[in-house]
């Protein structure tokens, strides 16, 4: 059932693809002239392509074959046996590799979006012509500091939480409810979006059951956990960059936010690079403003291509 | 001969086999990557006088291959922790990879394991424990098992000594058991030699540390 609502400035993707990402079905959505040079967007955790519909518009307008891709797992890609940082490089380098082969593209990745691209542009620098980071650029774990001696049982408690979640998701499904509920339970991770915006997104990331409304995000999936990473080692891999880089990043606190800040990571940016801080802007800083970092995006690229 | 329970974990049916019946306290095998538990643990089985069960990995045995990839050791922990969840209190003998797996589940679930024994075999060593260049490949493969994505990236997973030793040290100081983990491994890569360092991790030889847990 197509229910889509309008929101000012929302443009839905003007083509679809499905890639096969070695047996991961992997949904692809283009905004723009096919002709364009291409400019790849990568969502963050619990994200999905259209939650650019308002930002992909505008740098399609400027000459841009814009290009986003949901990850595993995310909007319509399919729901896979497993998920891994590993999995999510490796679809990626199909995704670019169907879009572009092996020519360089412009990346602009947004949280999580961003680490991975930090990532995939040291694993495969042949893809990358310019990379954009909006507040994804990690310095150190989420969550409150924890004395080295109390780190065991902080452990201890998201591992009985994690296996606690594995053990009930076999068959799970999510909760069903209004279009207004699931606005309002997004609304929880992104205080800072509008109620209009929320509700917009529930029609183009959820799908109707029966029963009501569902995101379509796979319910085993779960944010945060635990793992012998540390956020902190994408920097390093920041500072080796050879491309032009703009990072952006913001100062307001919400959940979903990294805290990161600019004296955290300047010594770590690359020699062709622009650091952008914005103060009273939150993490979604390309949906609470569109006009000011799409701007901020086209002026850098047209500096530096 | 064995009979094998299918387990669900998420999406996949783990195969968990039946090795040999018994009474008392089961022994868990754990097999090391590339490994599958009948295979490898059958001829000789282990010293054990209860039942002794093999579980075999997603991607691997008889269990479920799945599309894509995406292995993590957390995932095969969450394995084991489906097979203890059927199993209720069991001792594990783990290894290679299936060791590093049997530390993990000590730590998670310290008062389900009763005794988890660290052995050699493929997988033992993991990947590096900084970050390093990562090789980002497609190998496809026709969805048999061992799944070549498992060899993949379960050769090459992190394993800090610190977050080891983090593990060993939520077994030690939760169990109501001396000793919940010995090393038998001979090769000791740098989370393992931190491991057996730890206060309140034992070193012995295989058939000891399986008597000593067998009388617990």
């Amino acid at each position: 059932m197509v229910e889509e609502r309008a929101f000012p400035g929302a443009v839905c993707p003007a083509r679809t693809h499905r890639v096969d990402a070695d047996g991961v079905g992997i949904a692809v959505h283009e905004w723009g002239n096919e002709r364009d040079p291409v400019l790849m967007l990568v969502h963050g955790g619990a994200d999905f392509s259209r939650t650019f519909d308002v930002l992909a518009p505008r740098l399609a307008q400027a000459g841009f074959r814009v290009v986003a891709w949901d990850q595993r797992g995310h909007g319509d890609s399919d729901h896979a046996h497993l998920y891994s940082f590993d999995a999510d490089l490796r679809d990626a380098a199909n995704v670019f590799e169907f879009v572009a082969g092996r020519r360089p593209v412009v990346v602009v990745g947004h949280s999580k979006g961003g680490a991975i691209m930090t990532a995939l542009a040291d694993a495969h620098p042949f893809r990358f012509r310019a990379f954009v980071n909006l507040d994804g650029i990690p310095y150190r774990r989420p969550g409150p500091d924890v004395p080295e001696h109390q780190r065991a049982g902080a452990l201890g408690a998201e591992l009985s939480s994690w296996l606690a979640h594995r053990r009930r998701t076999a068959g799970g499904q999510r909760r069903p409810g209004t279009i207004t509920e699931l606005a309002a339970r997004r609304g929880q991770m992104n205080p800072r979006l509008s109620r209009e915006w929320l509700e917009y997104l529930v029609t183009v990331g959820g799908r109707h059951d029966a029963d009501g409304w569902r995101w379509k995000l796979d319910p085993s999936m779960r944010l945060g956990g635990f793992g012998p990473w540390r956020p902190e080692w994408a920097l390093y891999r920041l500072a080796g960059l050879a491309v032009p880089f703009l990072g952006v990043l913001v100062g307001a606190e919400e959940p979903m936010g990294w805290g990161t800040r600019p004296e955290h990571v300047e010594r770590f940016m690359p020699r062709r690079s622009r650091l952008e801080y914005f103060e009273e802007f939150g993490h979604f800083v390309h949906i609470e403003q569109p006009e000011i970092v799409s701007t901020l995006i086209l002026d850098f690229l047209s500096e530096s291509l | 001969m064995s009979g094998v329970t299918r387990l669900a974990h998420n999406r996949v049916s783990l195969a968990l086999h039946r090795l040999r019946e018994g009474d008392g306290r089961p022994l868990l095998l754990l097999h090391g990557l590339g490994e599958s538990s009948e295979s490898i643990f059958s001829t000789p089985l282990p010293d054990w006088p209860g039942p002794v069960v093999g579980l075999d990995f997603t991607g691997h045995g008889l269990s479920t291959v799945p599309a894509g990839g995406g292995y993590t050791t957390e995932i095969l922990l969450g394995d084991a922790d489906a097979a203890v969840e059927h199993l209720g209190a069991v001792t594990v003998l783990g290894r290679g990879l299936g060791g590093y797996v049997a530390l993990l589940l000590a730590g998670a679930r310290p008062d389900l394991v009763i005794g988890a024994i660290i052995d050699d075999g493929p997988g033992l060593s993991g990947g590096p424990i900084e970050p390093t260049s990562t090789a980002v490949l497609s190998i496809g493969g026709d969805g048999s098992a061992p799944d070549p994505y498992a060899l993949l990236e379960l050769g090459r997973d992190l394993r800090p000594a610190d977050y080891a030793v983090d593990f060993a040290r939520l077994a030690t100081e939760a169990s109501h058991i001396d000793e919940p983990i010995t090393v038998v491994a001979q090769f000791r890569p740098p989370w393992l030699t931190a491991v057996a360092a730890a206060p309140g991790v034992g070193s012995a030889d295989r058939a000891a540390a399986l008597a000593r847990y067998a009388r617990l």
